[in-house]
């Protein structure tokens, strides 16, 4: 089914059939990481894969033009390279394991030990969870900070020059004729973000986290805006302050490093930010969690705003 | 042979899927499309690393006293991490066609490549 | 117990047959709104049906809190989007195939 889904997104000219195929895409590859017993990846996969991403190309759809302008030629240079390349990684993998193999040396060396010690030396049940935070900590502040990254690109991109000032015509971005809508919106938002923060503080027990709550924090505040017009949303939520906390998570998770070498250890050494270890870990894994939400829901905030100050009224045009 | 598809078909199938990726960034002519196929291709990578960690008879990576196999974790990191990754890139690299279409008129890669050259 | 598996069997069977007569509608019906009359009333009572079922499947625990809040969340959101496509269609110009248009 993904194969179809994808030689779908290949032939289509529409662009709005593309990205709804999209993210049919991200929604069947969620459903098969359930199956290969990746809650967390599907969990993160769904809401990013089915829901951040085909929303941002929609709003790029909707500045950019809805229909592929030219038609559609098969390259046969490109057919080829592709064909090549596809045999020559075909024949590579004659040599991987097979398929769910518990002898593979994927499972072997490092993987047994987070299983096995993880309990005592972490105590949290959600394994990925304290891989990502512990274990791997550095690699979750690299991630933290390329999201970061990636919120003061699109920001330098898309607001600056005369385009960012001009006030838009408000026909666009009110909704007010939408009564269903914005009654049923409003009905939803406060579970959708009730449902974030118990995202985000139960990733120690079960699938979550901060990236995941971080993205559903993001799509409620989203639906607001998209409903209620991106006037009314920026006076909601100060700009400003959007800007302000992208900075502090990722402050708040350096600090986490510094207050442990303060402390003695290492840098995100968490054994020393308590009376014992165990509690030493508990209180670093949330901190910085809490500093992933912050900074991914304001990022995702950030990028969607951008994105709606620069739509263009088209009008009928259809190019 | 056919043993070896039964037991290697995630692989080819995940070759497939990168091909067809691949194919759509290469030969397509709009930008947005040429995105979209790269988002295909990074699913792909993710889906390879994900069952490549899977155990038959595993569960998911949540520590319970009542399962003894679990499956890999460390691949759902790693994923974890992609995953964000790529959808910052992903948005990066909408905002910055959304300034190409303002700056040239079009979002397809022959109207740029045309305007540049004259 | 027996009952409950069977009858939570029956509600998935019901479930999986709505889904997939509600997919063949869409691909059959002729025009949008007939469309959207078969997607989205099936995928709402489809969906809501098999949630029943897998709530009858798991008993009192914390596991039937989570589906009954699903359950909601489907229930609201599921007739909210087909009034939303349908007001997008509406206002797109698109208009409903009558019989006079289908008599040539």
């Amino acid at each position: 089914m993904l194969i179809a889904t994808a030689i779908g997104i290949a032939v289509n000219r529409d662009l709005l059939s593309v990205v709804m195929l999209s993210s049919i895409y991200g929604l069947l590859s969620a459903n098969f990481f359930v199956t290969m017993d990746a809650v967390d990846v599907a969990f993160t996969e769904a809401a990013v894969g089915a829901g951040i991403s085909p929303l941002l190309m929609f709003t790029t759809m909707a500045i950019v033009g809805r229909y592929e302008k030219l038609p559609h030629r098969w390259s046969l240079s490109a057919l080829v390279l592709v064909s090549i390349t596809g045999a020559l990684l075909l024949v590579a993998t004659m040599d991987m394991p097979a398929f769910g193999a518990p002898d593979a040396p994927a499972q072997q060396h490092v993987a047994p030990r987070y299983i096995e010690q993880s309990g005592q030396e972490v105590g949290i049940p959600n394994i990925v969870t304290s891989v990502l935070a512990t274990y791997r900590g550095f690699d979750t502040f690299g991630e933290v900070t390329v999201i970061f990254t990636a919120g003061v690109g699109v920001l330098s991109l898309l607001m600056v020059g005369d385009r960012a000032t001009k006030p838009l015509s408000s026909h666009l971005l009110k909704a007010s004729q939408h009564k269903i809508l914005r009654i049923v919106s409003k009905v939803l938002i406060a579970p959708i973000l009730l449902f974030a923060l118990y995202v985000q503080f139960h990733g120690d027990y079960g699938p979550g986290g901060g990236f995941q709550s971080g993205v559903i924090f993001a799509a409620a505040i989203i639906v607001y805006t998209m409903l209620f017009g991106l006037d009314s949303a920026r006076q909601v939520i100060d700009q400003a302050w959007v800007r302000v906390m992208a900075a502090v998570g990722v402050l708040l998770y350096g600090a986490v490093g510094v207050v442990s070498m303060v402390n003695g250890g290492n840098f995100l050494d968490y054994d020393v930010l308590a009376k014992d270890p165990l509690h030493g870990q508990h209180y670093g894994i949330i901190v910085i969690e809490l500093g992933v939400g912050i900074t991914v829901a304001a990022v995702m905030v950030l990028i969607y705003f951008s994105f709606a100050g620069r739509l263009v009224d088209r009008g009928h045009q259809d190019d | 042979m056919t043993d070896m598809l039964l037991t290697h078909y995630n692989y080819w199938v995940v070759m497939v899927l990168m091909m067809i990726g691949f194919y759509i960034v290469i030969a397509q002519g709009n930008l947005v499309k040429k995105l979209v196929g790269l988002n295909i291709f990074q699913t792909s990578v993710f889906i390879l690393y994900i069952s490549a960690g899977k155990v038959s008879g595993g569960s998911a990576p949540i520590l319970d006293d009542a399962i003894s196999v679990y499956s890999n974790p460390l691949p759902h990191v790693l994923i974890l991490t992609a995953i964000v990754v790529g959808i910052a890139t992903t948005a990066l690299g909408l905002a910055l066609i959304i300034r190409l279409r303002e700056a040239y008129g079009s979002a397809e890669e022959k109207d740029i490549q045309e305007q540049n050259q004259c | 117990m027996e009952t409950y598996e069977l009858l939570s069997a029956v509600l998935l069977a019901a479930g999986s047959f709505l889904l997939l007569s509600g997919g063949i509608g869409v691909l059959r019906f002729p025009d949008v709104y007939s469309r959207m009359h078969a997607a989205g009333i099936t995928d709402t009572l489809g969906a809501c049906l098999i949630l029943l079922a897998l709530m009858l499947l798991a008993g009192f625990s914390l596991v039937l809190l989570k589906l009954m809040m699903i359950l909601a969340f489907l229930l609201i959101t599921g007739p909210t989007s087909s009034h939303a496509l349908g007001k997008a269609a509406w206002k797109a110009g698109v208009k409903p195939l009558t019989g006079k248009s289908l008599q040539r």
